[in-house]
C-alpha cells in the first residue's frame, strides 16, 4: 500500500552553469547546443524523478540490493587458465610504451 | 503445411535433429537465409557469424547440440565483435566470454551473430543504436522495443530458434511483447551477469527471448545458476524447469493490479483482462488487488539506473579499449550526467538515497501481495509498438514505456511477456510476475496459458 503523503519540494531548474560542472565531473564534453538541450531536459527529468518524494520514508531503511547475499568472498588464488596475455591486454590500448599503457597525466607538474 | 526449419520452436528443432530428420547444417542454413532474405529490411543483426555453418557440421554435443541463437551484442563474444551497439566499442574484440554465451556453447549452442540493441541498453526503442534502429518484422513502420529489439525481432522473423536478452527493467519484457514474442526475465542472480557490458548492476538480469514458455525453460536451464565470477549470482539449486511444466498447476491465486491496468492503453488493457479471464476459464482465481502505483517506481528506477551507469560508463575512457569518451552519444551522455547529478554531494540523500528507501517500499509491497497470491498479472508495456522516431526529444521515453516493469524489476522478481492478441496487425502481450525464484511456477503458468491460446503461433508477413 503506498505510503502517507508528504508535501513535495518543488524540483530544481537545471541551469547551464551546472549541466557544465556535472558534465566536468563526469569528464565529458558537451557542445553549446547539448548543454542548453541537457538543462531543460534535466529540469523536466527531476519533475518526475520527485514524484518519489511524496512518499513517506522517514521510517524506511534503504535497499541498495535485492539478493539477500552478504559476505560473498572466494579464495585469493590466481587462476593462471585466466590470465591474458600482455599481448592481449595492450592490443586495443590507445596508445602504449614499453608494456604500459600511457595515460594523460593527473597531475600537471 | 509443414513448418519450415527456421520457424521450428526449440522443442520442434531438437526433437527432428535427435530424430536426424535434418541436421544442424540445415537449421543453421536456414536461420542464415532468412537473415539474408530479411534483414536488410529489419536491421535485428549487427554481425553475423561467419563460422556458423562451419561450426554446425560438427556441433558440440550437449543439450543445445546445433541449435541456432542470437544473442545480444552486450554479451562479450571472443571472435564476434561485441560493441553494446555503441561507437566507442566499434569493432571491439573481447579477450573473455560471458558466462552466458560460454554455457550455451558447452551446451552445443551455435551463436549465428550479435543482435542490435539500444546504445549501452540505453533505451527502449532500439532507436538510440549508434549503429541505426531495428524495425519491428510485424510493420516495419514501428519500433520493435528494446533494449533487447535486435534479439526480439530476430526470433519474430524466425531468423534463430532463440535469442539471448538483458533486462533492467523491461528490456527482455517489453521488445518480445512489442514483437510478439515469449520472452522471460529472471530473478535478479539467478542468471550469470558476468561477461555482460554493465548497464544497472543491481537489476541487469539475461534472460532468454523464445518462441514459446517450454523453449524458454529449456534455455534457462543451461544459462540460471551460481557462477564464482559473478558475486551476486545465487547459490539456490537450479530446479528442473522443463520437467516442472509436466506439472498440473491448477488453482492458483493470481492478483490483478488496478493501478497498472489504469495506466494502460483501454485496447491493450482489454486484451489482458482477456488474458486473465482465460486464466480463470482454466481453473484459477484471479482477483483485483491494489499495489503501489507503478508512478512511483519511475523516480527510483531513473535514480537508481542512471547513478549506477554513470559509475558502470566511467571505466570507458579510451585508453584500454575503445574510443574516447567523446564518441558517446547524446543519450548516453544524459543517462552518466543526471546520475552523476544525484550521487553528487549534496544531492545523494535527497535522490538516491530515497530512491533506495522508496525501493524497500515497492520489495515489501510485493511481498506482503504474495502472502496472498502466487502470481502477479503484470503486462510488460502499456501499448503495442510505437512508430519509429517516437523517441525523438523524450528524454524519458523508456521510463515511461517500461512504468510497468520498473516495480518488479527494482524488486528483483522473475516475470514473463507472452503474445496475448492483436491491435491493428501489431502484437499485444500481458505478462506474469512471482516472488523471487519462483521461475518454475512462473513459467509453468505461461505454458498453461500457451497450451490453451494459440496467439504465440502467429508470425509476421515479413
Amino acid at each position: 500500500m503506498a505510503a502517507k503523503k508528504v508535501s513535495s519540494k518543488p524540483a530544481p531548474v537545471f541551469s547551464v552553469a551546472e549541466v557544465r560542472h556535472i558534465a566536468k565531473l563526469a569528464n565529458l564534453t558537451l557542445t553549446p547546443s547539448e548543454e542548453t538541450k541537457f538543462s531543460s531536459q534535466f529540469s523536466e527529468t527531476l519533475k518526475m524523478i520527485n514524484l518519489m518524494r511524496e512518499l513517506d520514508t522517514s521510517e524506511v531503511t534503504p535497499t541498495s540490493q535485492v539478493t539477500g547475499l552478504t559476505n560473498i568472498t572466494r579464495e585469493d588464488v590466481i587462476d593462471h587458465s585466466r590470465l591474458l596475455s600482455v599481448s592481449k591486454v595492450l592490443g586495443q590500448a590507445a596508445k602504449t610504451y614499453q608494456n604500459y599503457i600511457v595515460v594523460p597525466a593527473v597531475f600537471a607538474l | 503445411m509443414p513448418k519450415a526449419l527456421h520457424q521450428l520452436t526449440l522443442e520442434e528443432a531438437l526433437a527432428g535433429l535427435k530424430n536426424r530428420d535434418f541436421t544442424s547444417h540445415d537449421l543453421v542454413s536456414a536461420c542464415l537465409d532468412q537473415i539474408k532474405k530479411y534483414d536488410s529490411g529489419i536491421h535485428a543483426f549487427l554481425e553475423v557469424n561467419d563460422q556458423a555453418l562451419k561450426e554446425a557440421e560438427s556441433p558440440r554435443p550437449g543439450p543445445l547440440s546445433g541449435i541456432p541463437v542470437a544473442v545480444k551484442d552486450n554479451f562479450l563474444t571472443p571472435g564476434l565483435t561485441t560493441t553494446a551497439s555503441s561507437n566507442i566499442l566499434k569493432g571491439y574484440l573481447p579477450h573473455y566470454e560471458s558466462t552466458v554465451t560460454a554455457r550455451l556453447k558447452a551446451a552445443g549452442a551455435i551463436v549465428i551473430g550479435k543482435t542490435n540493441m539500444d546504445a549501452w541498453a540505453h533505451g527502449s526503442s532500439t532507436e538510440t543504436s549508434d549503429f541505426g534502429a531495428t524495425l519491428n518484422p510485424w510493420n516495419t513502420a514501428h519500433l520493435p522495443g528494446g533494449s533487447s529489439g535486435g534479439s526480439a525481432a530476430a526470433v519474430a522473423a524466425d531468423m534463430c530458434i532463440f535469442a539471448i536478452g538483458s533486462e533492467t527493467a523491461g528490456s527482455i519484457r517489453q521488445p518480445a511483447a512489442w514483437c510478439g514474442v515469449t520472452g522471460f526475465k529472471p530473478t535478479y542472480g539467478r542468471v550469470s551477469r558476468y561477461g555482460v557490458i554493465a548497464m544497472a548492476s543491481s537489476t541487469d538480469s539475461p534472460g532468454p527471448l523464445a518462441k514459446t514458455a517450454a523453449d524458454a525453460a529449456l534455455v534457462l536451464q543451461i544459462i540460471a545458476g551460481l557462477d564464482p565470477y559473478d558475486a551476486t549470482s545465487s547459490p539456490r539449486p537450479v530446479p528442473d524447469f522443463f520437467n516442472n511444466l509436466k506439472i498440473k498447476i491448477k488453482n492458483l491465486r493470481i492478483g490483478l493490479p488496478w493501478e497498472y491496468l489504469e495506466v494502460m492503453q483501454p485496447d491493450t488493457r482489454r486484451l489482458v483482462e482477456k488474458a486473465a479471464d482465460e486464466f480463470i476459464r482454466m481453473g484459477h482465481q484471479v482477483e483485483s488487488i491494489s499495489l503501489i502505483h507503478p508512478k512511483y517506481s519511475i523516480g527510483v528506477y531513473t535514480v537508481v539506473q542512471r547513478s549506477e551507469v554513470s559509475s558502470n560508463l566511467a571505466r570507458y575512457d579510451g585508453l584500454r579499449f575503445g574510443s574516447p569518451r567523446s564518441g558517446f552519444g547524446e543519450e548516453a551522455k544524459r543517462r552518466i550526467m543526471l546520475g552523476t547529478y544525484t550521487l553528487s554531494s549534496g544531492y545523494y540523500d535527497q535522490y538516491y538515497n530515497q530512491a533506495q528507501k522508496v525501493r524497500t517500499l515497492i520489495v515489501d509491497d510485493f511481498t506482503r501481495a504474495f502472502e496472498k497470491y502466487d502470481l502477479i498479472i503484470n503486462p510488460a508495456s502499456p501499448g503495442p509498438a510505437l512508430k519509429v522516431n517516437a523517441t525523438l526529444n523524450e528524454p524519458m521515453f523508456g521510463e515511461m514505456q517500461d512504468i510497468l516493469v520498473e516495480p518488479s524489476s527494482i524488486a528483483g522478481l522473475p516475470g514473463f511477456s507472452v503474445p496475448c492478441g492483436f491491435i491493428d496487425g501489431l502484437p499485444v502481450s500481458f505478462g506474469l510476475i512471482g516472488p523471487q525464484f519462483s521461475e518454475a511456477l512462473v513459467l509453468s503458468a505461461a505454458r498453461n496459458y500457451q497450451q490453451a491460446t494459440q496467439w504465440h503461433h502467429a508470425k509476421p508477413r515479413l
